[in-house]
C-alpha cells in the first residue's frame, strides 16, 4: 500500500549527521555498500568495476561543498542518503505498492518483489536517494539497515546502521527522532539540526547538524576560494543525439 | 530529465489517440458523425492503435514489465496507477462504440453513449498523464499549472488534425472538422507559449544553499562530487540540453506543430479533392512530428533539484 500510514506511530527512526565532525573519509559509504551487498537489498550491483567507467548502486554518497568565501569560507563534507521523510512522495507515486513507509518506525522501504522498475519514485525524490538496479530491473534504496538494527543475532551494541558503526569521528548518530527525549533529538535541539530542502515539504526525519562557528583567528589573511569542480557537458549518448547536436550547432 | 524515447512515444501517440477518441465521442453525441463503417474502422482503428502502441511502448520503460498488473493496485495514491486503470477502462466503452459503428454501422442510440463514455474516460486518462508530471515537486518545469493543460490541449489538437485528415481521406468533407482543428490549435498554442515563457522566467525555489543547509555560511558550490563517473541519478535526472539547441528546437516545435498544420488545414478546408485530403494528412503528420519535438523538449528542458547536489547552481 503506497498510501502513507493513516496513523503513523510515534517512533521515527533516522540519522543525525554532524557536518562539523565529518571528515569526508567515505567509510560510511563503503561500509554501507559492503553491508548491503549482502543484506536485504542484495546484490547491490556494480558494472565495469575495474574498467574505465565504473558504475554501481550506492545508498550513501559523500559530497564535498564549499560555502562562503575567503577567510569565512568552509569546506564541508556532506554525506547524503535516504532521509526517511514523513511525507515521502517517492512512496505515494508508486503504482504498485512496492514502496512503503512503515507504520511502526517510519522507515521507507522498497519491496523488490513488487517493484516494476518504472523509476517514478526516483523522479519524485528531491534528494537522489534512490538508485536503479538495471540487472534486477527494480529500484533500490537505503533500508536504514533494517537487517542490522533489529537483528538479535548481533551484539546489542552493533544493532545500528552500518554507516553509523563505521564512522571514525562519530559524525553519524542513529536513534528515534520521534521521541523528544532521545539522545538524537536532544542533539538536534542543542545544535540547531535542520532539514534539507525544507521548501519541498517532504519533512525529512534525518537531520543535519551545521558546522560549528569558526574560532576567531586574528591573523586570517585574504583567503582564496578554490575554484569549484566543473563537469564537462555529458557526451551525446547515442548517434542520434550526436547528430542532433552537430546539426543544431551549424 | 532524461528524454526516454519509450515515454515520449507513449505520451504523444496515446495522447493523439485519446484526443481523437474524445472528438469522435463528442461528434457522435452531437449527431455529426457519418455512420460509414469504413470511416469507423479507419478512425477508431487509428485512435485505438495509437493508444495501444503507446501503452505497449511505455511498458518498454519498465524494468519488470511482466509485473505490470501490479500497477493497477495503488489508484488511491498514485497518478501513474490511476492512468493505468483509466487507460484500461477506456477500452470497454471504446470497444462497444467500435462494435456499434464498425459492426452495425450505427453511431446513434446506445452506441452514442458508449462513444461519450469513451470520450470522458479518454479525457480522464490524459488528465492523469499530465498529473503524473504536475505533481512532481522536485521538477519545477513540470510541477506548474501549465502542464496538465498542455497535455490535454495537445491531445485534442493532434487528435483533431488526424480526425480532419481521416474525414477528408474517406470523402467526408465537412466544415466542422477544420473548425475543430483551428479551435483546438489556439488554446494549445497559447498554453505552450505561456509554458515556455513560464519556465524561461522562473526557477525552482530550491538552491544549493537550501539543498545543503549551508546558506548561513555563504554561497554554496560543489567542490567534489560523490562519484568518479556518472551515476543512475546524474544520468536520469541530470540530463542537460544547451540553451541554443533548446531555442532552435522550440522554433521547430512551433513550425511543425502549429504553423504548417495551420496553413495546410486552412488550404484544405472547404474542398473535397484528393489534394485537400493530402494536405490534411500532411498537416496531421507535421503535427505529430511537432508534438514529438515538443515532448522531447518537455523532458530535456526539465531540471531536477537533485542536480543541486551535483554542481548545478539553479534548478
Amino acid at each position: 500500500m503506497t498510501s502513507l500510514p493513516r496513523d503513523p506511530g510515534p517512533k521515527k527512526l533516522g540519522l543525525v549527521i554532524d557536518l562539523d565532525t565529518c571528515v569526508g573519509c567515505h567509510a560510511c559509504a563503503l561500509s554501507c555498500k559492503e553491508w548491503n551487498a549482502g543484506g536485504v537489498a542484495a546484490p547491490l550491483p556494480d558494472w565495469d568495476p575495474y574498467g574505465a567507467e565504473p558504475d554501481g548502486v550506492w545508498f550513501n554518497r559523500v559530497h564535498a561543498f564549499e560555502a562562503g568565501d575567503g577567510a569565512d569560507g568552509r569546506t564541508v563534507h556532506f554525506p547524503r542518503s535516504c532521509l526517511h521523510c514523513d511525507e515521502p512522495a517517492c512512496v505515494t507515486v508508486c503504482p504498485t505498492g512496492a514502496s512503503y513507509k512503515r507504520q511502526e518506525d517510519g522507515i521507507v522501504l522498497v519491496d523488490e518483489d513488487l517493484c516494476i522498475g518504472c523509476k517514478l519514485c526516483s523522479w519524485a525524490c528531491p534528494y537522489g536517494a534512490r538508485e536503479y538496479d538495471h540487472d534486477a530491473g527494480v529500484m533500490k534504496k537505503c533500508t536504514l539497515c533494517i537487517d542490522r538494527i533489529y537483528n538479535t543475532n548481533l551484539p546489542e551494541a552493533e544493532r545500528v546502521p552500518a554507516c553509523v558503526a563505521a564512522c571514525p569521528t562519530s559524525a553519524r548518530h542513529f536513534g528515534d527522532l520521534g521521541d523528544p527525549e532521545s539522545p538524537v533529538a536532544r542533539l538536534v535541539a542543542e545544535r540547531g539540526g535542520y532539514d534539507l530542502m525544507p521548501e519541498m515539504d517532504y519533512r525529512p526525519v534525518n537531520k543535519y547538524l551545521p558546522p560549528r562557528p569558526k574560532h576567531d583567528h586574528a591573523a586570517s589573511g585574504p583567503g582564496s576560494a578554490v575554484s569549484p569542480v566543473t563537469e564537462p557537458e555529458p557526451e551525446g549518448e547515442s548517434r542520434f543525439l550526436r547528430w542532433l547536436d552537430a546539426t543544431l550547432s551549424r | 530529465m532524461h528524454p526516454a524515447y519509450s515515454v515520449i512515444f507513449f505520451t504523444t501517440a496515446s495522447g493523439m489517440g485519446y484526443g481523437l477518441l474524445i472528438l469522435l465521442g463528442v461528434l457522435a453525441q452531437a449527431e455529426m458523425l457519418p455512420a460509414s463503417r469504413l470511416l469507423g474502422l479507419a478512425s477508431l482503428g487509428i485512435a485505438l492503435s495509437a493508444v495501444t502502441f503507446g501503452l505497449l511502448s511505455s511498458m518498454r520503460h519498465l524494468g519488470r514489465p511482466e509485473r505490470v498488473l501490479r500497477a493497477y493496485t495503488q489508484w488511491r495514491s498514485s497518478w501513474l496507477s490511476r492512468e493505468g486503470v483509466l487507460a484500461t477502462m477506456t477500452y470497454v466503452p471504446a470497444g462497444l462504440f467500435a462494435a456499434g459503428w464498425i459492426g452495425f454501422g450505427d453511431v446513434g442510440g446506445i452506441w452514442r453513449f458508449c462513444g461519450l463514455a469513451a470520450a470522458v474516460l479518454a479525457g480522464c486518462t490524459v488528465y492523469s498523464t499530465g498529473m503524473i508530471y504536475a505533481t512532481l515537486r522536485p521538477i519545477h518545469a513540470w510541477c506548474n499549472r501549465w502542464v496538465v493543460p498542455t497535455y490535454l490541449s495537445l491531445a485534442l489538437f493532434t487528435g483533431a488534425l488526424w480526425l480532419n485528415a481521416i474525414l477528408l481521406l474517406f470523402g467526408h468533407a465537412t466544415a466542422a472538422a477544420p473548425l475543430v482543428v483551428l479551435l483546438t490549435l489556439l488554446p494549445a498554442l497559447y498554453i505552450k507559449w505561456r509554458y515556455w515563457r513560464f519556465i524561461g522566467s522562473t526557477r525552482a525555489t530550491s538552491t544549493p544553499e537550501t539543498a545543503t543547509g549551508l546558506g548561513p555560511i555563504g554561497k554554496v558550490r560543489l567542490l567534489d562530487p560523490p562519484r568518479t563517473q556518472t551515476t543512475y541519478v546524474t544520468r536520469e535526472m541530470g540530463y542537460r540540453i544547451a540553451r541554443k539547441h533548446a531555442a532552435k528546437l522550440r522554433r521547430y516545435g512551433y513550425v511543425f506543430l502549429f504553423a504548417i498544420p495551420f496553413v495546410l488545414t486552412v488550404a484544405a478546408a472547404g474542398t473535397a479533392s484528393w489534394m485537400a485530403a493530402g494536405a490534411a494528412a500532411a498537416a496531421a503528420l507535421s503535427g505529430s512530428v511537432g508534438v514529438v519535438v515538443e515532448r522531447w523538449l518537455f523532458f530535456a528542458e526539465a531540471k531536477h533539484v537533485v542536480t543541486l547536489y551535483h554542481g548545478a547552481q539553479a534548478a
